[in-house]
């Protein structure tokens, strides 16, 4: 079960929470201030109202027994002294009711109020409300002065008054609170405001920063402002991303330094290599005078030294890839008589199907093109079967010409389980098999060949079996040769420095 | 037998190179130094020249633009791949071709053999051909213009000669690697870029605007139209 305000954004979320801190405070004040202001004023009123008619009555001459009309009189009297309230004044003396007004007697007198004024010689007094308006009874019984401080004489007076004024200012209170809180709400609003923002910004900063991370910018540091827990969270990221960065460039030594391993040992063979490949022409040519023990060794030696120079070849030309310091030579290439060179150099020609659609010519590293064409029908021919189909079309993606190459052989497919490894660098497909014709690094170096001419290349399944690698370039048209006049060759090496 | 002058500072490469080439029949002279070989140019007087581009000292393109300075003589350059940019800036400093490290004895045989065919092999036609200021000469193997005798490197010669028996026909750079250099089709086309350079600064009046040897941007070069 999710809470709503779990939808709203944190800044939402902090401003109403302060808001509603505001508010209950804001009430809270407000309803104390209004209960304790309000029983003063009413205190005040009923004091004074209980006081001046005790007083009053204390001034009365009461000579007793009173009849009813005595009484009467008196209570008039009383009434017109109300001041600053007007009141009503009923009496009660055994089984007369008068009043200063037409009706005898009161309905907002209660039988507790005139158990209590009964019972006191102080008198007692009691708020009403009834219909919803506010009344101040006080029941004050008359006293006869013998020295002894008074006995009951059995006469009770009661004054009954509104309590309008006093009901109009605990309105004007309550009035004063709502309208003043709505502002004060408002106000309070700025400060909820300006409190967020700076809460927010370190959560914002940090937001920032951790996206830079994602990025790669590992060199992103938030500023730690102030102690607060956002400091030290950001003081916790901070440390996080150069640990991280450490990591990184450690890893990226290291990855540099096999790298840079690999292109020096293969640079350090090459030269003794190229002493040793010079000779083996004379080991082969004079192999069949030795005897056959030694002639056999000198020909593994012999043949395993072409085999020794074509892998380091093929390491260096992936040394330089993983340097980045392949170059790419364009040239304009007639694509279809690329490929029958290719085949023709390796005499392949005749075992090859070639569905080579002529007039094709694209810019192309003519060198490159050779080694991706070769390496995937020679890796055709050694793990695929016969027929090997080379198959060339353009082909219109978007606004984009592509160039395809397809090579197609017609073996048993690839494993499903190696498909993913085909381009890996000295993947074996059969563990069994320790060492297969090529140097191992054929397809990665036809990858790296492919990519560096920004094309892709995907094996997968021909839709009647075999293998199928397509090679997918960009198709970059050479421009249509001028009809007259001399021009520039379009792609001269520079000779200013490198 | 053509004569070879080796100039490599390895042993191990100077010695199987050495061995390699003489088995065949080749004259060798071995020096380990550039200083040496230009010492050894006098007195042996090569038909070609092995130069590996990375020598101690003076390095392997300052030799080649020493012995330019003064002669024709085929320059085969020996490199490893990886240092392109030393090979541009061999073949712009003059040498004819180059041979990739490590390499079997019979392909440094094949490129030695292609160098010095362009020379010895004399186009069919003979006479001497009239181009607008060029008299090129193509059982003497030679060309003057205006007058004056152009001394070209063998590739710039060969190509040459090759352009200007078609005029005005275009032929891509794979096909002038084949045909000119005897290399494989897609080999590399920066020895065409380089050495229609080198001959564009000898026979041209201006290289920036040329007549003889013309771009044909998209397909190749071609020689002419003179206009």
């Amino acid at each position: 079960m999710r809470l709503p305000a779990v939808r709203f954004g944190l800044r939402t979320r902090l401003v109403g929470a302060f808001l509603l801190v505001a508010a209950i405070s804001a009430a809270t004040t407000a309803t104390l201030t209004y209960r304790e202001a309000r029983s003063a004023i009413l205190k005040q009123a009923q004091d004074t109202a209980v006081d001046q008619f005790r007083d009053r009555i204390g001034a009365q001459a009461v000579t007793l027994p009173m009849d009813e009309e005595q009484l009467r009189r008196a209570c008039r009297s009383l009434a017109r002294e109300g001041k600053p309230h007007p009141w009503t004044v009923f009496a009660e003396y055994g089984t007369l009711r008068v009043s200063s007004s037409d009706r005898p007697t009161s309905d907002v007198v209660t039988p507790a109020l005139r158990a209590a004024a009964r019972g006191s010689a102080h008198g007692s007094f009691q708020r009403v409300v009834k219909d919803g308006v506010p009344w101040l009874t006080v029941g004050m019984p008359a006293l006869v002065d013998r020295g002894d401080g008074g006995q009951p004489t059995g006469l009770v007076l009661y004054a009954v008054m509104r309590l309008s004024t006093e009901e109009a200012n605990v309105e004007a209170m309550v009035t004063a609170a709502r309208d003043g809180a709505l502002p004060a709400l408002l106000i309070a609003l700025v400060p909820a405001l300006l409190a967020a923002r700076s809460v927010l910004r370190p959560v914002r900063d940090l937001r920032r920063a951790a996206a830079g991370i994602g990025r790669g910018e590992l060199g992103t540091r938030i500023e730690v402002r102030g102690s607060d827990e956002l400091a030290g969270l950001a003081r916790t990221f901070n440390d996080s991303s150069t640990k991280l960065q450490e990591s990184v460039a450690e890893l990226r030594q290291a990855e540099a330094r096999a790298r840079r391993f690999a292109s020096d040992v293969s640079h350090e063979l090459r030269t003794p290599l190229a002493g040793m490949l010079a000779v083996t022409e004379v080991l082969d040519e004079d192999a069949a005078q030795l005897n056959p023990d030694t002639a056999t060794a000198v020909r593994l030696i012999s043949t395993e030294t072409d085999k020794l120079a074509a892998l380091v070849e093929d390491l260096m030309e992936i040394s330089r890839f993983d340097a980045k310091a392949a170059d790419l030579h364009l040239d304009e290439v007639d694509v279809a008589e690329a490929i029958r060179k290719t085949l023709e150099k390796r005499h392949w020609q005749d075992r090859i199907r070639r569905e080579l659609p002529d007039g094709i010519r694209a810019m192309l590293d003519p060198r490159r093109f050779d080694v991706i064409v070769a390496n995937l029908v020679g890796n055709a021919l050694r793990h695929g079967a016969e027929p090997v189909t080379v198959r060339l079309r353009t082909e219109r993606r978007g606004t984009t010409d592509r160039l395809v190459t397809e090579v197609l052989d017609s073996g048993p497919g690839i494993d499903p389980a190696v498909l993913p490894h085909v381009f890996d660098r000295f993947y074996k497909a059969d563990a069994a098999r320790t060492r297969s014709a090529g140097s191992g690094l054929g397809l990665a170096i036809t990858l790296e060949n492919v990519r560096l001419h920004g094309g892709t290349v995907h094996a997968a399944d021909g839709p009647a079996g075999g293998a199928l690698f397509t090679v997918e370039l960009p198709l970059e048209r050479p421009s249509e040769p001028p009809l007259e006049g001399p021009s520039e060759p379009p792609s001269e090496p520079s000779l200013e420095g490198p | 037998m053509p004569r070879v002058l080796l100039i490599e500072d390895d042993p191990s490469v100077r010695e199987g190179v050495v061995l390699g080439l003489r088995r065949r029949g080749h004259e060798l002279r071995a020096v380990e130094s550039g200083e040496a070989g230009l010492a050894a140019l006098g007195e042996f007087r090569p038909d070609l020249v092995l130069l590996d581009l990375m020598l101690p000292a003076m390095n392997g393109v300052q030799v080649c633009r020493r012995i330019r300075g003064t002669s024709q003589l085929p320059i085969i350059m020996l490199t490893a791949r990886g240092d392109d940019f030393d090979v541009v800036v061999g073949l712009e400093a003059g040498a004819d071709d180059y041979i990739v490290k490590p390499a079997r004895t019979e392909v440094i045989e094949a490129r030695i053999r292609a160098v010095l065919r362009r020379l010895a092999e004399p186009a069919g036609r003979g006479g001497t051909e009239i181009h607008g200021e060029l008299a090129v000469d193509r059982a003497g193997l030679s060309v003057v213009k205006a007058g004056q005798s152009v001394p070209l490197a063998p590739s710039e010669l060969r190509l040459l000669l090759h352009l200007s028996a078609s005029p005005e026909q275009v032929f891509s750079r794979q096909q002038l690697l084949e045909y000119v250099w005897e290399h494989s089709y897609h080999g590399d086309a920066r020895l065409v870029d380089a050495c229609v350079r080198r001959l564009r600064q000898k026979i041209e009046d201006a290289a920036g605007s040329p007549r003889y040897i013309q771009t044909v941007r998209g397909f190749g070069y071609r020689f002419g139209p003179l206009g």
